[in-house]
């Protein structure tokens, strides 16, 4: 038991939820689609002008996965609702956090890969083109990412065994994810722009601290709310 | 679980009124004198006194979440339901006063800046912590069992309190275009003693409003368990 | 049964338990001993289910208190997992898996090396070897069923919650629930069982309990099942 057991909970975990992920092909595509149609839908609203698109197109893009993204994470546990599997799942014995682990781990492979959809969409129909510190973006897009899935993870645990989830989860998620938001986009921001003032390495710092406290805080917490 | 006795016992005790009596008193005192005795700023005129409600509003607002983390804390660390109803209560009258803190900052803001609104660091970061509140609030209000209410709640306060100053931060460095805190030296003393008097009458009605709110909830839940021990067949 | 010196393997007392206002237990108790299959009893809504499922840690009790195989259900709850095989009304399946996968999965969870041998043998025994490889969601209700039986044959536990798990069942799934039940209890285990007809437990139950109105009235044996029947059909 003991360390590798722990382990091989969360890869179980991840594995079974990719996995049944990837047979329903359904589920990713319309949320992918989902996520291309706001940002259509935020085109219609800003454009056509090709510089008013441009300065908009970060702040379009990370809103377009957070909304995407929220559909996501309530996903993820009802897979768990559907045939009283949670019950299955919360005997299996050994630590929670795992189960929390696993589900972060496939959400994470599941709105990364949706990321890069709409990140290739987003970069034609806004013009944008690819700055010389791409990997500086890609850092940060990962960053904002694993912020997002983290919160979405822990929420939708409560909000997807709720009353009124799909009102629930957006609610509790989107107030706490303005520090991601502003961070992320004011460092793609500052990269796109070559940046000059070396604003993007503040920015970053800011997410990976945001990231470190809040992994810490939900695994710790998780089994309060999924033993109820 | 705690034995359940019949009749409800009232936790009141009569102490607090007589508090609540006296923090009211204490407010009305020092809103009075501030107001009364204060001079007008060379810059904003009168319009400077809304800052004896404003200011302690928005440190007690402050406060309330970290009211509400100390409690959800110690909810989860010692699973008594009391620390559940007092988080809650703070939570509540922490969301009034962050409402107040806006409203007045709107006020102050239409003639100093000329908008009811700014995306000023502490009015945006004021914004967020109202919603995150009206979160908490709401997903008790979504939720009837009361041990998962308690249990959803605490994590949801405990994140939401330590998001606080992550959320300052960030906005702060979006945007600041705020009055740059005006230090206690360069400012009319009188000024900084009454703000601080508003501070502590403000302090005393928050205490004196979770008290109640408290006292409100846990009668409620005393219904609820003595109803529950009549339908068990009195055990 | 075996001649062992039996012992308390299931001990629960005035549970209670509420959903909302609704007492649906007010004080159900109950003792297995190792080595015995107690059948329990009763009307739609009488508190069977949630009497299980409070024993399986799945939902904590508002009053009372419990032990299977010496572990406090509160306060060990780790323990007592690993010591039960709980069945539930629902399978607890994932229909976008194949039956191999499901057990694969199970296996790990249970933290189980080298399972590939067990979950051969588990498949074999219930008949699904044919279909290993499909996926659940096309699988009927009994297949669903016998899965499950697979699933908890994996574990090995010492004590069964079952709730009503001859539904859906053929008389072939029939005789593997009660062949797990048998060899749980030749093993030393014991069996509670949610019925809601008595047929297919032929045999394998040695002890009858009713739950009515959120209590249980254990210690009913074959002779006297029938009558009680009656008064249960007509509640």
């Amino acid at each position: 038991m003991g360390r590798s057991a722990d382990w091989g909970r969360i890869r179980a975990i991840a594995w079974k939820d990719l996995t049944a992920e990837r047979r329903s092909k359904a589920g990713f595509y319309s949320v992918a689609a989902l996520g291309i149609t706001i940002l259509v839908l935020f085109g219609f609203a800003l454009g056509p002008d090709t510089r008013a698109l441009r300065d908009a197109a970060v702040g379009a893009l990370w809103l377009a996965v957070f909304f995407a993204g929220v559909l996501t994470f309530n996903r993820s546990y009802q897979v768990e609702l559907d045939s009283g599997a949670l019950d299955t799942l919360l005997l299996y014995g050994g630590g929670r956090w795992t189960i929390f682990t696993g589900k972060l781990l496939a959400n994470l492979a599941f709105v990364m890969m949706m990321l890069v959809i709409v990140l290739i969409v987003g970069a034609v129909l806004f013009q944008v083109e690819v700055p010389a510190q791409w990997p500086t973006l890609l850092a940060v897009l990962a960053l904002g990412v694993i912020g997002l899935v983290t919160l979405g993870t822990f929420y939708a645990a409560m909000a997807s065994r709720s009353r009124a989830r799909e009102v629930l989860l957006p609610l509790l998620l989107f107030p706490m994810m303005v520090p991601v938001l502003l961070a992320a986009i004011q460092a793609s921001k500052a990269l796109f722009g070559a940046d000059l003032m070396q604003e993007s390495g503040a920015w970053m710092r800011l997410l990976v601290a945001y990231d470190l406290v809040f992994l810490i805080i939900t695994h710790l917490a998780f089994e309060y709310v999924i033993e109820v | 679980m705690t034995a359940v006795t019949l009749p409800v016992a009232l936790p009141r005790t009569s102490r607090w009124p007589w508090f609540g009596a006296f923090a009211f008193l204490f407010l009305i005192t020092s809103q009075a004198l501030a107001i009364i005795t204060s001079p007008a700023d060379r810059d904003m005129g009168d319009l400077q006194k809304i800052m004896y409600v404003h200011v302690p509003s928005a440190w007690i607002t402050m406060l309330s979440f970290f009211v509400v983390l100390v409690f959800s804390v110690r909810y989860l660390w010692q699973r008594r339901e009391n620390d559940d109803l007092l988080a809650a209560s703070a939570a509540e009258v922490g969301a009034t006063f962050n409402g107040l803190t806006l409203v007045l900052g709107m006020l102050w803001g239409r003639p100093t800046w000329g908008v009811w609104w700014t995306w000023d660091a502490r009015l945006t970061s004021t914004l967020v912590l109202f919603l995150i509140f009206v979160g908490y609030l709401s997903l008790r209000a979504f939720i009837d069992e009361p041990v998962r209410r308690a249990q959803w709640s605490a994590a949801v306060g405990i994140l939401g309190a330590i998001n606080v100053p992550i959320v300052y931060l960030s906005v702060r460095w979006w945007r600041t275009l705020h009055q740059v805190q005006s230090s206690p030296s360069t400012v009319d003393p009188l000024y900084v003693l009454f703000l601080r008097a508003n501070a502590f009458a403000f302090l005393f009605v928050m205490i004196y409003f979770i008290r109640q709110r408290y006292e409100a909830a846990r009668i409620e839940r005393d219904a609820e368990l003595a109803a529950q021990a009549v339908a068990l067949g009195g055990r | 049964m075996a001649s062992w010196k039996s012992h308390t393997l299931l001990d629960a007392r005035d549970i209670a338990r509420r959903f909302g206002a609704r007492w649906v237990l007010r004080g159900a108790s109950i003792t297995v001993a190792s080595g015995e299959v107690v059948g329990l009893l009763g009307a739609n809504g009488s508190g069977k289910s949630t009497f299980l499922r409070v024993l399986a840690t799945l939902l904590r009790p508002n009053a009372g208190s419990a032990t299977i195989a010496g572990h406090d259900i509160m306060r060990e709850p780790d323990a007592v997992r690993h010591s039960i095989g709980f069945l539930a009304h629902t399978p607890g399946l994932y229909d976008d898996l194949t039956a191999r996968e499901n057990l694969v999965f199970a296996a790990a969870m249970l933290g189980l090396p080298d399972a590939d041998d067990d979950i051969h043998c588990a498949l074999e025994r219930v008949a699904l070897t044919h279909v290993a490889d499909e996926r659940v969601r096309g699988f009927s209700a009994g297949m669903q069923r016998r899965l499950a039986i697979a699933r908890l044959s994996l574990s090995r536990p010492r004590v069964l919650l079952l709730d009503e798990p001859y539904s859906n069942l053929d008389t072939a799934g029939t005789v593997l629930m009660n062949s797990l039940i048998t060899d749980t209890v030749d093993a030393g285990g014991a069996a509670l069982v949610v019925l809601h007809e008595l047929a297919p437990s032929a045999g394998v139950i040695d002890r009858l309990a009713t739950v009515h109105e959120g209590r249980i009235d254990s210690g009913l044996y074959e002779a006297e099942v029938e009558p009680r029947l009656a008064l249960v059909g007509a509640d």
